[in-house]
């Protein structure tokens, strides 16, 4: 069971018919005690980083933290994986979950913002999520904000510079770019972390 | 590297794709989410479905077109056509669209771009704006604003004048808003649209190219992505509408009417003239 936490930023209509179409049962929930008791979390998102205030707000936040704390796998789509991060130039103020010790920040102004469309992912790093995922593969990206390389950066794209595209350590996962959108490649990363034990 | 994206569009009327395609390995060229599937399969990097059904009655039928359509699509999937509110909106995301474009509606009511987008992201949100260069009547007043003498000591920068003269059309082309189609791009991404999907409606159906100058001058007064549409008639139509129009996207409805077989041999072409593309996929 995918659980597809809802905090009203967006469409989860994609995410959702994604891991359908893999054969996973999905529960989309605003309810934290629902997220409290899950094995396998997603949180997506696009828009702004100030949306996650909303998280906070519902108790969300500390639903997913309490999950992490017993090893529950995790996955931040976009916005998602921003939040895993300590927080954002976009939103300062509002806390991210920590998990990578950095902020988020805006491109350079010497490349046209946002960054949309398909790019390559180069893979440096062992990753569970891109298994069988070969290097330099598309995936469609759509985003103004990027998080720079931290320790547990696993796949990197280049934009003006490189940033994080992916990032992994122990359960928890984040992708920047829309794997229910990279065709065949994020399907597998889906596939992949939908299968993780 | 980013690369430039491929768009292929199907226009739909009740629920059927119009503009006839001949495939061989297809059961059924008028179904869209077929056509959807294989445009995918053989390399498009997105797809448009734009609903052209004339009758308010027929259109019931597209929300449930775009729920079969996005089922078994995993690339960014655009529906446009006739949505006039957060409402017609809504119900399309909820179907599985990515994103959706307004016309008509944000002409006339320019806060609707920053009411979608605000509730499903700038992402979600593309602008049409149908251009013609040819100024009506009533807007005479948009090519005057630069003294014609003035322009022809700069004829090079014709580009970025301020003025430059093509006009909005609304209501699929057939009524003159009166507004400059630069002046409207700039206010469009101040209100939060996230694309611009681009049309000549001078070249649309000609096959005679993009408009690369009208693509560069919009191009040129906004940061976020401009789709070309309108004139694709050979593969180095589109090497143009890339390197002189500097597009981020080129859209076409008949893409295999030029006698190639697939997009991945548009792709192709287009790689060897070194623009920049998600192939193989």
């Amino acid at each position: 069971m995918i659980t597809l936490v809802d905090y009203h930023a967006g469409n989860l209509a994609s995410v959702r018919k994604a891991f359908e179409y893999l054969g996973c049962e999905v529960q989309v929930t605003e309810d934290p005690e629902a997220v409290r008791g899950s094995r396998h979390i997603v949180v997506p998102g696009v828009g702004h980083f100030g949306a996650t205030l909303q998280l906070e707000k519902s108790g969300l936040r500390q639903a997913v933290c309490d999950a992490l704390d017993r090893e529950a796998l995790f996955l931040g789509i976009c916005v998602g994986m921003q939040w895993m991060f300590q927080g954002s130039t976009e939103a300062p103020g509002i806390p991210g979950l920590s998990l990578f010790p950095a902020m988020i920040e805006k491109f350079p102004s010497e490349v046209k913002s946002p960054h949309v469309g398909w790019n390559q992912i180069e893979i440096n790093g062992e990753t569970r999520l891109l298994r069988g995922v070969t290097d330099r593969a598309f995936v469609y990206y759509t985003h103004s904000y990027r998080a720079p390389i931290v320790s547990g950066t696993v796949a990197t794209t280049s934009y003006g510079a490189e940033f994080s595209g992916v990032v992994e350590r122990d359960n928890v996962f984040g992708v920047q770019f829309h794997p229910e959108k990279s065709g065949p490649a994020g399907l597998a990363m889906l596939k992949n972390f939908a299968e993780l034990a | 590297m980013l690369t430039k994206r491929i768009i292929a569009c199907l226009d739909c009327d009740a629920g059927r794709v119009v503009k006839g395609v001949k495939f061989v390995n297809i059961r059924d060229a008028g179904d869209p989410a077929e056509l959807a599937a294989l445009h995918a399969a053989n390399g498009a990097d997105e797809i448009v479905l734009l609903d052209i059904t004339a009758t308010h009655e027929k259109r019931k039928t597209l929300v449930e077109t775009v729920r079969r359509t996005a089922r078994q699509l995993f690339v960014p999937f655009t529906v446009g056509g006739g949505i006039r509110s957060l409402d017609d909106a809504s119900a399309i995301f909820d179907a599985g669209a990515d994103k959706i474009t307004i016309n008509s509606a944000a002409v006339s009511d320019p806060s609707l771009i920053t009411c979608i987008a605000e509730r499903f992201g700038s992402q979600a949100v593309i602008v049409a704006i149908d251009a013609r260069r040819a100024v009506s009547a009533q807007s005479e007043s948009l090519s005057t604003v630069i003294p014609s003498e003035d322009r022809a000591n700069h004829p090079r920068s014709e580009s970025r004048d301020p003025a430059f003269a093509a006009e909005v059309y609304v209501s699929g082309g057939r009524k003159p808003s009166g507004r400059n189609v630069l002046d409207w791009a700039r206010e469009a991404e101040s209100r939060g649209a996230g694309e611009f999907m681009l049309t000549s409606m001078d070249r649309d159906g000609t096959r005679a190219g993009f408009d690369c100058e009208l693509t560069a001058a919009v191009s040129g007064v906004v940061s976020i992505p401009v789709i070309a549409s309108g004139g694709a008639g050979s593969p180095d139509h589109f090497v143009d509408v890339f390197r002189e129009g500097r597009a981020d996207a080129a859209l076409a409805a008949s893409i295999f009417h030029f006698g190639l077989e697939s997009i991945g041999e548009l792709k192709q072409h287009l790689q060897r003239a070194g623009v920049p593309m998600r192939w193989p996929v």
